[in-house]
């Protein structure tokens, strides 16, 4: 006992890597065995997580549960582990997520030994992202989630998966050269990567000092250094108009890899900017906030638009990802702008009720995309219409999710669009005018929500009772016990905060208040 | 129990209901409507209770019932979420509960409970009858709806939402209660989704009323920035703020106040179906009745002008009484323009449905209007009287259109439409207790003098733009309450009256007791309800029974609102438009015997002032070719195009490097030096002869010419 509570974290984040080489010694035809070990084999590192949400104190400032490794002394690094509300529930959505997607994945019959390693493996390298308060650590996990995601779309992937596998790698991994150049920056000149003591000493030089023996302010190697990073998590968000490998990794990922694609891996991106853009760039995140905020409602308008002019139902869903992402980008944008007031914290809690809502309700929809088209073998929604008679039960959970995915109140996604909203209204009544603009300007993207979410509905379930689907070999079959128990928990945690959030927004608002 | 918590537990039973059914009890048809009308009733009795207990409470307006808990941890602070009960609350709980408990048990009659499954029914289409045999020969009678149980699960989750939409002491939770309606009007709109004008109304009805409710989100959000609360008490009752509000400039010469208030109001615009946004509620026709009803009666519709009415304060922030602030003027242009806007186009309607769809636009717009001029009780009361009327006139249409389908299935000929009023005629006698509660709900609705409750809720109305002389309001209203007479009495005239014009309306049936029970209820409430409302100055009998309602639900208010001076203008006015219309109508129609010969059959109102088709060119043009055609363009040639850019560009600087600098440069100086010591070597193989007088040779020129060179360096040096 004495030896899972200091070593909770190295247990969670190691667990799934471990078991990943554990499986390699598997026999590969053994594809029954490979399944469960990995369902079970996820299951601990969310067990010990729920462990850790419990054990976690919300009132205390800072990181708790810190372990430290030595891993590269010569220059400093450590590895260096630790959470704060804001990475515990990052990191509970990821260990709650990886075994339904691992369960998702059971229809997998392809290489399924490769297949579950590099998911488990996946799940490592988010977690460290989430968990690291060493910069270098960080950037090293950063860089290796994508390996597995490349190799997931690229391998199992459908018709066009090397385009987009290669989109999907070179534009983050270009996208994330200026972050490791602001990296070694700071590394350099602090001779440390912890992310503490960066933070503190980085915001307590002057901006007029000049870099080295160069006539170059510190306030412009800011300014460079803020776009570097910015850049960097922008891609991965998906920012418009950085947003274009999206729709075409996640068309061409695996059902499960869409899953975790849109449930996690696009909030590693909102994670960089409240762990390490915010803190570390204060005043130019203020400066620059209508610019960001500016991104994100284009993120929230033009995703909308482009989700309802698809004919592609993954990728209707895939273009929702960068419409509700551009709600968490608002918020982070509208409290940089009025850090400190109750405003900014209002939309902090919201962006970050928002990334753990987004990640339910995205991979919620991506599994029953998945399952339509497991069956049927198109995505192409004129080929649907008519499924509701056949697939009652189905249809039933399809509307559910799909409402969470359009924020109706009473479920998850209501909540912190609403939180978002009034935070970034407020921000704009008490501090900036401007914010009002894009928040109204955002309302045409919230409609158009709606209008994308019913074309979905009706192209799929409504209509007539579809022939072709209905008899002989094309026949429907209704979703099967295990996809139901995949959705379950999920649908459960839509409902349960939809109607009582406090539970979770509770070890949110207090990291917000303490963090910023 | 405490009252509190009893209101806590009111919404609770529908919502029950639907998990239930749509969990549980899905296939068992009569468990299921036993639950959802177990749950409607359980929730009716909870709210009398609720209503009694209010009348028993002595300054309920300042001590209303209340309770709060904990919901969103933010900053330092929680925002609370609460139930409330004032009068005006109770008001509306009352009817609501009424209305709602009545429309469950209807549907049970109405979805043929009882009756065989039908020969060739689908899942989302209506039933289309099943044939039995009897005595030896067959003949084909309405089917059950295969759906039978899901609609009672609907039904359960929409009145949940609008129970949580009463019961709310906040403008949050009462924006939960109205989404959630929004999406069960939605549901149940398209219920019958095989129909593509089905599956197009829902769509229609969801999207159009969600163009309000993202201005009335921006509104809330706005109030919460502002005032630090939603909480209807702690913003109301809070002068000192009420006044900042009202002094604040925000944008086109509007306060803050005034600003919050037409945001809040758009959100009604859309929810109560006013012009502009007023499109989808005719189309929300497609659903099957008791979803009519219950939209446009007890619930979604009402939900709209009751916020307008909770809102009340904000909007007439800084109003002193006179003249009218620009956010009242606002509203009460809508809301009487809508009124006769309406009105024109309900006079043209053929199908039975859609008289009362354009009825009751108009009549939300008497009651916007009435807010807009600040006759808040007189509002609230049109509020209420109108959905016990209205309910009572949708299930008595449901019920006819359930008798005409009778007759189309009994004849066979299913090219004969149920819902048109001139395939009807002389239901009179085949429907009698539809006959006689349709008419009394008509009377209400047209405002028959003195008996029905829509003339006391309209005559306030009228009585009070009068009095404040708001002259333009009040004549509008009186000409849209003329042709309301007028064409209630043209859809009774061809209904009921007369002989019936086709053999469907002869074969005709009265509907079974679990339909007709509730347009009984109803019509007492139709009669008696505006009764509690009468002028205490009215002559005659003016005095004889107080003026209840205006004495509870103005005291909602911190200032009562006055009842206004008697003057027998508005009376005479709205008891001769009232007859004229009732008498015009009947005296015109009775001869009309078929389509053809009636002259309101005007394009321009029977194509709706051609909204649809506007909107459909313009908006809904632009945004689908906006999505469909310009936005993926922008992606696919723009974004990706630059993406794509760089690809071709580093592998053409690649190309570049590996053919000028790796081939030509760096190969070709490799090759040189390896291929150059080669090609020496090669020169120099002639000399290797190996003989040793020529090697001697050799050796001895380059001593003297290294030694040569040497002497001239060393000497030079």
């Amino acid at each position: 006992m004495e030896f899972l509570n200091t070593h909770l974290l190295s247990l969670i984040l190691f667990f799934p890597a471990l078991a990943a080489l554990v499986i390699f010694f598997f026999p590969s035809e053994e594809n029954k065995l490979i399944r469960w070990t990995a369902f079970f084999a996820s299951l601990i590192p969310f067990g010990l997580s729920i462990y850790l949400w419990l054990g976690f104190n919300p009132d205390l400032a800072g990181y708790q549960f810190e372990v430290k490794y030595i891993w590269y002394e010569a220059i400093n690094s450590s590895l260096h582990f630790g959470v704060d509300g804001l990475s515990l529930t990052m990191v509970v959505l990821t260990t709650f997520l990886t075994p339904l997607a691992i369960l998702a994945s059971f229809s997998v019959s392809d290489r399924v030994k490769a297949y579950m390693m590099l998911f488990l493996f996946l799940e490592t390298g988010m977690l460290g992202v989430f968990m690291s308060i060493d910069l270098l650590v960080f950037f090293v996990f950063w860089e290796i989630g994508l390996v597995p995601m490349y190799f997931l779309i690229n391998q199992w992937g459908s018709a066009n998966r090397n385009y987009a596998s290669l989109k999907f790698m070179i534009y983050t991994m270009g996208g994330s050269l200026g972050l490791l150049l602001g990296i070694q920056l700071l590394g350099v000149l602090f001779q440390t990567f912890d992310l503490a003591s960066i933070v503190e000493k980085w915001n307590s030089i002057s901006p007029d000092a000049t870099f080295g023996g160069t006539a170059i302010t510190y306030s412009t190697i800011k300014i460079v250094a803020f776009w570097a990073f910015v850049l960097a998590f922008a891609i991965k968000v998906p920012v418009w108009p950085f947003h274009t490998w999206l729709p075409d990794a996640h068309t061409e990922a695996p059902t499960a890899g869409s899953m975790i694609l849109a449930g996690v891996l696009l909030k590693l991106g909102a994670y960089g900017f409240l762990r390490l853009v915010l803190p570390l760039y204060p005043e130019q995140a203020n400066f620059y906030a209508s610019s960001l905020a500016f991104l994100a409602v284009a993120a929230i308008v033009f995703g909308a638009f482009a989700s309802y002019g698809q004919t592609d139902f993954k990728r209707l869903v895939a273009y929702s990802s960068v419409n509700h992402m551009g709600f968490v980008l608002l918020g982070i944008a509208a409290a940089a702008r009025a850090a400190g007031t109750i405003d900014a914290t209002i939309a902090l809690n919201g962006a970050v009720l928002q990334m753990f809502n987004h990640g339910l309700s995205a991979a919620g929809m991506f599994f029953l995309v998945g399952v339509i088209y497991e069956r049927t073998h198109t995505r192409d929604l004129s080929k649907f219409g008519g499924l509701f008679p056949l697939v009652p039960v189905y249809g039933g959970i399809l509307i559910f999710t799909s409402m969470a995915s359009l924020g109706l109140p009473g479920l998850n996604g209501f909540i912190s669009e609403f939180l978002v909203v009034r935070g970034a209204y407020g921000v704009g009544v008490n501090s900036d005018s401007v914010m009002l603009v894009y928040t109204a300007i955002a309302m045409i993207g919230l409609l158009f929500t709606g209008a994308y979410i019913l074309k979905g509905i009706k192209s799929v379930l409504h209509g007539p009772m579809n022939e072709h689907w209905a008899h002989g070999e094309h026949k429907l079959t209704e979703i099967n016990t295990r996809e139901i128990f995949v959705m379950v928990p999920l649908m459960a945690l839509i409902l349960i905060i939809g109607v009582y959030p406090a539970w979770i927004l509770d070890v949110i608002n207090k990291a917000m208040v303490m963090l910023f | 129990m405490a009252t509190e918590t009893l209101i806590w537990l009111i919404p609770l039973p529908p919502v029950l209901a639907f998990f239930l059914i749509v969990l549980f009890t899905n296939k068992n048809k009569a468990l299921s409507h036993t639950i959802g009308v177990g749950a409607a009733a359980l929730s009716w009795l909870a709210s009398m209770i609720v209503f009694v207990r209010a009348l028993g409470v002595e300054h309920l307006g300042e001590h209303p019932f209340e309770s709060a808990i904990n919901w969103l941890p933010l900053g330092e602070e929680w925002f609370r979420i609460g139930v409330l009960i004032d009068p005006l609350g109770a008001a509306v709980l009352f009817f609501v509960s009424i209305t709602i408990f009545m429309i469950f048990l209807y549907s049970v009659g109405y979805h043929n409970f009882g009756q065989p499954a039908g020969d060739h029914d689908r899942k989302g289409l209506p039933p289309h009858g099943a044939t039995i045999e009897e005595h030896g020969h067959k003949h084909v009678v309405p089917s059950v709806e295969p759906m039978y149980s899901r609609f009672f699960a609907f039904l359960g989750l929409f009145a949940f939402g609008m129970y949580v939409l009463v019961v709310s002491d906040n403008l949050l939770t009462l924006f939960v209660g109205w989404e959630i309606m929004g999406l069960c009007s939605y549901l149940l709109i398209g219920f019958w989704y095989g129909k593509e004008s089905a599956r197009n109304a829902a769509i229609k009805a969801f999207m159009t009323t969600r163009i309000g409710d993202v201005f009335m989100l921006l509104g809330i959000s706005f109030l919460y920035s502002a005032t630090g609360t939603l909480n209807f008490r702690e913003i109301f009752g809070n002068e000192e703020l009420m006044h900042r509000l009202a002094a604040e400039p925000a944008l086109w010469g509007l306060s803050w106040a005034g600003m919050i208030a037409i945001l809040l109001f758009i959100g009604t615009v859309g929810k109560s179906a006013q012009w502009p946004l007023h499109v989808w509620l005719p189309d929300a026709m497609e659903g099957p009745t008791p979803v009519s009803a219950m939209i446009h009666a007890a619930t979604m519709v009402s939900a709209g002008v009751y916020a307008v009415i909770r809102m009340f304060p904000l909007l007439t922030a800084g109003w002193d009484g006179h003249g009218l602030t620009p956010e009242m003027t606002v509203v009460a242009i809508i809301g009487t323009f809508t009124a006769i806007f309406a009105a024109t186009i309900a006079v043209a309607q053929n199908d039975i449905k859609r008289v009362l769809a354009y009825s009751t636009i108009s009549q939300l717009g008497f009651m916007i209007a009435a807010i807009g001029i600040g006759a808040y009780v007189a509002a609230a009361f049109h509020l209420i009287t109108h959905a016990f009327f209205k309910a009572l006139l949708f299930l008595g249409s449901g019920s006819v259109i359930h008798g005409m389908e009778h007759g189309v299935l009994h004849m066979g000929n299913h090219h004969v439409d149920p819902q048109d009023m001139f395939n009807m005629g002389g239901l009179r006698k085949k429907m009698p207790i539809t006959f006689w509660t349709f008419l009394i709900g008509g009377f209400a609705l047209s405002g028959f003098p003195l008996i029905t409750a829509g003339f006391w809720s309209k005559d306030e109305i009228l009585a009070d733009a009068w009095a404040h002389g708001h002259l333009v309001v009040f004549i509008t209203l009186a000409v849209a309450a003329f042709m309301t007479a007028f064409y209630t009495m043209r859809q009774i005239t061809l209904t009921f009256l007369g002989e019936p014009r086709t053999k469907e309306a002869e074969h005709a049936q009265e509907t079974p007791w679990t339909m007709t029970t509730p347009l009984v209820v109803l019509s007492i409430f139709a009669i008696g309800y505006g009764w509690v409302g009468i002028p205490e100055h009215f002559p005659v009998i003016g005095g004889l029974v107080p003026n209840w309602f205006h004495d509870f639900v103005g005291h909602t208010l911190a200032h009562v609102p006055e009842a206004v001076e008697f003057d027998p203008i508005p009376l005479l006015t709205s008891i001769g438009v009232a007859g004229g219309g009732l008498i015009l109508g009947w005296l015109y129609y009775r001869n009309v015997k078929s389509v053809k010969e009636d002259i309101f059959q005007i394009g321009v109102l029977k194509n709706k002032w051609y909204h649809d088709e506007a909107y459909n060119a313009t908006v809904i043009r632009f945004f689908n070719w906006f999505s469909e055609v310009a936005v993926p363009w922008f992606d696919k040639t723009i974004l990706d195009g630059i993406l794509h850019f760089f690809g071709t560009a580093t592998q053409w600087l690649g190309g570049f490097i590996r053919t000028y600098i790796d081939v030509k440069g760096i190969n070709w100086f490799g090759d040189f030096v390896g291929y150059g010591t080669k090609d020496v070597g090669h020169g120099l193989r002639p000399m290797q002869t190996g003989r040793v007088q020529q090697y001697m040779l050799a050796a001895l020129l380059t001593i003297i010419i290294v030694g040569f060179i040497l002497t001239i360096f060393l000497t030079a040096a």
